[in-house]
């Protein structure tokens, strides 16, 4: 669906700001960025960087206050919030620092939950459901509650729940905050699988510069600006 | 989509079932109670109508006394005699019959069973004009009326109180040492709109009653029938002017006795039991709406806890409609889970209140439809503003918070 020419991403002059007059927080300022389809970028940076911010429209979640976002050529900023939901379902998967599974569901439910918004017939979901936990090595666990899983089997979950739709992009955000070393490793692995087998773009916010490691891109936020952009480390696989 | 979100319902609403019962409570009680008064009132309104229908003929009773309704007593005022029937039966032409009754309240007794009940003196004139039919044995010959005989017909009511199913005819009852034959058995009536039993009575020749029992030659009420296309009001006014007369009454006098229209007086109960039924349930609405609220209030608390989840749907490309639908439709299935237990508690209620007073039961389907599709649509009102609260949060705070 991207052509050569034009990048997946394509953020260009693109702004935030919260508040109006005095109390006017500017949150990003004119941050210009291209990503093409296939990409792994580690995106790093202190706190109030506008890294989030900047994950966050680049996820759909949220407009930019001035500048364009095109997504595979569709202008983000003109969609209404519905369509933006649509875009979210059909291209896109979340994965979060904090898992954000829905508690009392079993792992199945959850990695089916996407598929129900876009109403795929039951024996289906299950199917493609089982099919990505099977991919995050977890097919043995996919009765258990959130509660009944360690916090990389949580994250695990929350990955085939991401790419039970079969997205054209990851967002990310800290998706190792909560991890210990090796289970961070696991799931980086796992990303860099994604990424590489199933083509995958992945975007990742990170302040560890170990996981930024597995990314092909690493783009430095610093006071609502990109600072710097380049190539990371070569991969670890 | 729709199997889904209701399956996600139930699940919502059996993951915490004490909450969930407390919350549909007032729904419960709110439904419950329209669907117990509109079962017993529409029952009485029913047996009021039948009654109405089943007193036949326009009747009129013809009372020595001022007073209310029946059982208003004579007082002081002179009572009325056998030349006031005739004269009634002679001088007023619509009228068909015109019965004497005079009646005392005793105790029955035949072998070992006692009863209380009302002894009546009158003639077969009166079960005619009431409409009586004899279910077994025959009704008092010319012969025992004018002898003043000790036989008697007894009410359905007093038969099962004293023989059972035993046969009564023939048999010998006592009261107030009079030894009486029971030579006939009425046909049931059932209650009166009055809420009187009217089967609980036994008839006697008047002579009888008159001489054994009262120990005078009083009347103490005239029950008169109206000539078929005949007007009961023009009767009513002869009868009123025939008895000035007779009792001496000048003009700008007040009557010292009263002509009653029975049919009046039911369709007057009947207009009573529906306002009172439509007042009692407009009551049990407003319970319905108290009801609404509560949902109203859990259902705003269920979408501020589940903040987060409503994050996590919407960030994974849930509509605002799919997110709205989700919580209108738990709010729905909540009031109408309540709605059904309502239901079932008011029939039952309704149908044991029926018993007790009484009166026929009737169950309405539409009522019971109604009051299903009232809840529902409380569970969409009520629930629509705080699933429109869920469907516009914010992802990005939504996913934030706690």
């Amino acid at each position: 669906m991207t052509g050569g020419a034009e990048p997946l991403i394509a953020l260009a002059g693109v702004g935030k700001s919260y508040g109006s007059g005095e109390a006017e927080v500017q949150a990003l300022a004119d941050i210009s960025l291209a990503i093409r389809a296939g990409e792994f970028v580690a995106i790093m940076g202190p706190s109030g960087s506008g890294k989030s911010t900047a994950m966050n429209i680049l996820g759909c979640l949220d407009v930019p206050s001035r500048g364009s976002y095109r997504y595979a050529g569709v202008e983000v900023g003109d969609l209404d919030r519905d369509q933006r939901a649509l875009l979210r379902r059909n291209c896109l998967g979340f994965v979060f620092q904090g898992y954000n599974l829905l508690p009392r569901t079993t792992a199945l439910e959850n990695v089916e939950l996407p598929l129900v918004y876009r109403g795929v017939p039951r024996a289906e979901r299950r199917r493609l459901a089982f099919e990505a936990l099977a991919r995050v090595g977890l097919e043995g666990r996919v009765d258990h509650d959130p509660s009944e899983l360690s916090g990389g089997q949580q994250q695990r979950v929350a990955i085939a729940r991401a790419i039970v739709g079969q997205p054209d992009v990851i967002l990310a955000d800290e998706p190792t905050g909560n991890l210990d070393s090796a289970r961070s490793h696991e799931i980086m692995q796992l990303m860099s699988t994604l990424n590489r087998d199933a083509g995958i773009t992945v975007l990742m916010v990170t302040h560890e510069p170990d996981m930024a490691a597995y990314a092909g891109r690493l783009v430095h936020f610093l006071d609502g600006r990109i600072a710097a952009d380049g190539s990371g480390a070569p991969h670890a696989g | 989509m729709l199997v889904e979100v209701l399956r996600l319902a139930a699940q919502v609403i059996l993951r915490n079932p004490m909450r969930s019962f407390l919350t549909v409570l007032g729904i419960v009680i709110g439904v419950a109670a329209v669907i117990a008064m509109l079962t017993v009132g529409k029952g009485s309104t029913q047996q009021v109508k039948s009654d109405v229908a089943k007193l036949g003929n326009n009747l009129l009773i013809l009372r020595p006394g001022q007073g209310g309704g029946p059982g208003a007593t004579a007082g002081s005022a002179p009572s009325l005699s056998a030349r006031d029937v005739a004269a009634i039966t002679e001088q007023v032409p619509s009228v068909e019959i015109a019965a004497p009754l005079s009646s005392s309240s005793m105790t029955v007794v035949y072998g070992n069973q006692n009863h209380h009940t009302t002894i009546t003196g009158t003639d077969n004139r009166y079960l005619q004009a009431a409409d009586w039919q004899i279910a077994e044995g025959r009704d008092f010959y010319d012969g025992e009326l004018r002898a003043g005989s000790a036989v008697c017909i007894i009410g359905a009511t007093v038969r099962s109180q004293l023989f059972g199913a035993a046969d009564p005819i023939g048999a010998t009852i006592r009261f107030k040492q009079v030894a009486c034959k029971v030579i006939g058995l009425l046909a049931a009536k059932g209650a009166s709109s009055f809420g009187s039993d009217q089967d609980e009575l036994v008839l006697m020749p008047l002579k009888a009653f008159q001489r054994r029992i009262a120990g005078n030659q009083n009347i103490s009420t005239i029950f008169i029938s109206i000539r078929d296309g005949a007007s009961t009001d023009t009767a009513k006014a002869d009868i009123e002017r025939l008895m000035r007369e007779r009792r001496h009454i000048g003009p700008g006098e007040d009557d010292d006795f009263s002509v009653f229209d029975l049919k009046q007086i039911a369709s007057m109960l009947t207009g009573i039991s529906t306002v009172l039924t439509g007042l009692l349930s407009a009551v049990a609405a407003v319970s319905l709406l108290v009801g609404g609220i509560g949902i109203m209030n859990i259902m705003l608390v269920s979408v501020t806890e589940r903040t987060r989840e409503i994050g996590i749907r919407l960030a994974i490309g849930a509509t605002e409609g799919q997110v709205l639908v989700q919580f209108l439709v738990e709010a729905v299935v909540l009031s109408l889970a309540g709605g059904l237990i309502g239901i079932v508690v008011g029939l039952a209620l309704g149908l044991t209140g029926a018993r007790v007073l009484h009166v026929p039961i009737s169950p309405d389907p539409l009522v019971v439809l109604m009051a299903f599709g009232f809840s529902a649509a409380v569970g969409v009102v009520f629930g629509y503003f705080p699933a429109r609260r869920a469907a516009r949060l914010d992802p990005i705070e939504a996913l934030r918070h706690q």
